[in-house]
């Protein structure tokens, strides 16, 4: 099966040369990634191998000492007002969700929007039941969020960052910390989102979710992109000896 | 089939626990006659509350004597709370002018509503209520306690004491340093050096002196540095100085509740793209203020009793006016009276504090609302 469409020509996320160290450890090593719009890109690669830092980069929760990062037109460097410009653009999805335990389902996704985008709270609440409906929740709205299970949480967390109506979405393993049970919900949101033609960057390990969303695989070692490929020829015919490794570990099990 | 093979087919019913386990009989002998050791703590414990609380209640109360006009009315050898009821409008309010004793009741009432109107979690205007009681009743308090406006006469400081200067200390010395301990806290966990220098340097300076060291400061050295035309009021010297000192472990007590918050929400709000004001503000602070509750009252019990040293740069608190009137010729001798009583009241605002406190506790704990 292959995921080959029609892409728009326009980049949305730029990487170029860029590296990064957490004091002496050089994390990342000259990491080149471009993502055009609508592109649809999984990361995955052995535990500690950068993928988390890598997109993490692109949003500026973690800031990378040498080379670019170009997000939507934006360059992300010191300036404080291309990175809230930048975050408003980009949506992310953490593994333990990090919802707001204080606030109900519906104040969480209503939150962004009023304070940063500025929108009237009737409105802002309206934009979140619309997305809470779209994940298939909207009946929890009034409920805080331990009071649900982690899919459901995670469902709101999606809709939390959608809400905010970004230009992509990041994933940094969306489903790792669910029960086997809830992994499903989860990836049928995210499948849905990308037929919708939302340019997402996923880490995970779901090499199903790869092989039926994914217009690129990515596969990262020791901070640096070793092999990058449509899922087909990326599955069928690894060229790398590490990835072949590594997919023959996470496929065997 | 093999012998492993095992399956139920019916499912077990729920059933109530073994008789003897439960209720008040089951409960006591679990908890204190549940061995010979036991059993004997459990009689020894007994023993000695009777001991100690049959002399004290008779002493207290059923030998005690509690109206009169001077110590002769005291007659039954028991306690004499004559001694505080014959002074308790002093106790409760100093040397103000008894017939503006009113605007000081008001005061107190006005704010005892206020904050009971925000502890009952059924009550609507929560928030109309609390810029009320943070912006609009310290202005209101004000001009009710020392007058110069509206018509009512002014009260000078110096005239103020008793319980109601205990109060007016304690609840500003709160209501002040929260909001500075919070900035503190904040700078302390800055990533800019200058600021952070700043807050740890306040923050360690203060809290490694006495109290008593800096009321002694605000009295006599800080007149020294400003010009001798600035009269500075003593009451406002004191206030200062148990302000600063306070916020000083305010801070810390509110780096404490920081600290408990995951890393997760400070990165989904940076993601969502929150400044870092309204990260702190809507997400971070919120979270940790619950937190923080324990240790809010804590420092706020620990202040509360710190106000009696006031009495050592002349203000007259609840103690000092009490150990004044024991110095009444007419009333030697009955200071285990006067001390107890003092005693009483700092207890019961400790408690009730203590208490509400514990109550918030259970609240945020259970419930997943904040409102
Ligand atoms: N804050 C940090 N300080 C120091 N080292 C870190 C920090 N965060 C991550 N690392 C290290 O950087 C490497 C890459 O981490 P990460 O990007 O989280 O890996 P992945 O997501 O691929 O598992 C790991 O070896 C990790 O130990
Ligand atoms: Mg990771």
């Amino acid at each position: 099966m292959s995921n080959t469409r029609q892409l728009d020509d326009k980049v949305m996320v730029e990487m170029r040369g860029v590296n990064k160290w957490y004091g002496q450890f050089h994390v990342l090593k000259d990491v080149n990634l471009k993502v055009r719009q609508g592109e649809r890109i999984v990361i995955c690669g052995p535990s500690g191998s950068g993928k988390s830092t890598t997109i993490r980069c692109i949003n500026r929760l973690e800031e990378h000492q040498k080379g670019d990062i170009v997000v939507a037109d934006t360059v992300l460097n010191n300036d404080l007002k291309n990175i809230e410009t930048i975050r408003r653009e980009v949506g992310m999805v953490f593994q333990h969700f990090n919802l707001f335990p204080h606030l109900t389902v519906l104040e969480n996704c209503a939150l962004a929007p009023i304070w940063v985008r500025k929108t009237p709270r009737a409105e802002a609440e309206e934009i979140a039941m619309k997305y809470l409906r779209r994940v298939r929740i909207e009946e929890q709205a009034l409920k805080y969020p331990g009071q649900l299970s982690g899919g459901q949480q995670q469902r709101v967390a999606i809709a939390r960052s959608l809400c905010m109506n970004p230009q992509v979405m990041l994933f940094d393993e969306p489903t790792s910390a669910l029960d086997p049970e809830m992994i499903k919900e989860v990836l049928d949101v995210m499948i849905e989102l990308a037929e919708e033609g939302m340019t997402m960057l996923c880490v995970t390990h779901e090499m199903g979710f790869a092989k039926t969303v994914a217009d690129r695989v990515i596969f990262m070692d020791k901070g640096q992109i070793i092999e990058e490929n449509e899922p087909e020829a990326f599955f069928n015919n690894p060229q790398s000896e590490r990835t072949q490794a590594f997919l023959s570990q996470i496929l065997n099990h | 089939m093999s012998d492993l093979s095992k399956v139920r087919h019916e499912m077990l019913p729920d059933l109530p626990p073994p008789e003897n386990t439960t209720g008040p009989v089951g409960w006591m002998r679990r908890h204190l006659f549940s061995s010979v050791t036991n059993t004997v703590l459990t009689l020894f414990t007994l023993y000695i509350l009777y001991i100690l609380l049959v002399p004290t209640i008779d002493w207290a109360f059923i030998k005690a004597d509690w109206f009169g006009e001077t110590r002769d009315a005291c007659t039954s050898g028991g306690a004499c709370w004559v001694f505080v009821t014959t002074r308790f409008s002093q106790f409760l309010y100093g040397f103000y002018p008894e017939e503006l004793t009113w605007r000081i009741n008001l005061a107190f009432i006005l704010l005892a509503v206020q904050l009971v109107w925000l502890m009952i979690p059924k009550l609507p205007f929560k928030g109309i209520v609390s810029v009320l009681v943070l912006f609009v009743y310290p202005v209101v308090a004000f001009y009710l306690l020392y007058g110069g406006s509206f018509g009512l006469d002014v009260v000078e400081t110096h005239k103020w004491g008793g319980l109601s200067l205990t109060l007016v200390l304690a609840v500003i010395g709160i209501v002040a340093a929260l909001p500075f301990g919070v900035l503190l806290a904040l700078g302390r966990r800055s990533e800019m050096p200058i600021v952070k220098s700043f807050c740890v340097v306040y923050i360690e300076l203060w809290r490694g002196v006495p109290l008593i060291t800096v009321l002694f400061m605000a009295s006599v050295m800080l007149p020294l540095f400003v010009p001798a035309e600035v009269t500075f009021d003593k009451l406002l010297r004191a206030l200062i100085g148990i302000v600063m000192f306070q916020s000083a472990y305010m801070a810390e007590v509110v780096r404490g509740g920081l600290q408990a918050i995951p890393k997760g929400q400070y990165e989904a709000a940076q993601a969502l793209g929150l400044n870092y004001w309204k990260m702190m503000g809507l997400i971070v602070l919120p979270q940790a203020l619950k937190l923080m509750i324990p240790g809010i009252v804590n420092t706020f019990i620990a202040l509360f009793k710190d106000t009696s040293l006031v009495l050592i740069i002349g203000l007259f608190d609840l103690l000092a006016i009490v150990q004044a009137g024991l110095t009444d010729p007419k009333w030697l001798g009955y200071s285990v009276e006067g001390y107890a009583f003092v005693a009483l009241m700092f207890w019961i605002f400790c408690f009730g504090m203590s208490k509400y406190s514990q109550h918030l506790e259970r609240h945020f704990h259970t419930g997943h609302g904040s409102r």
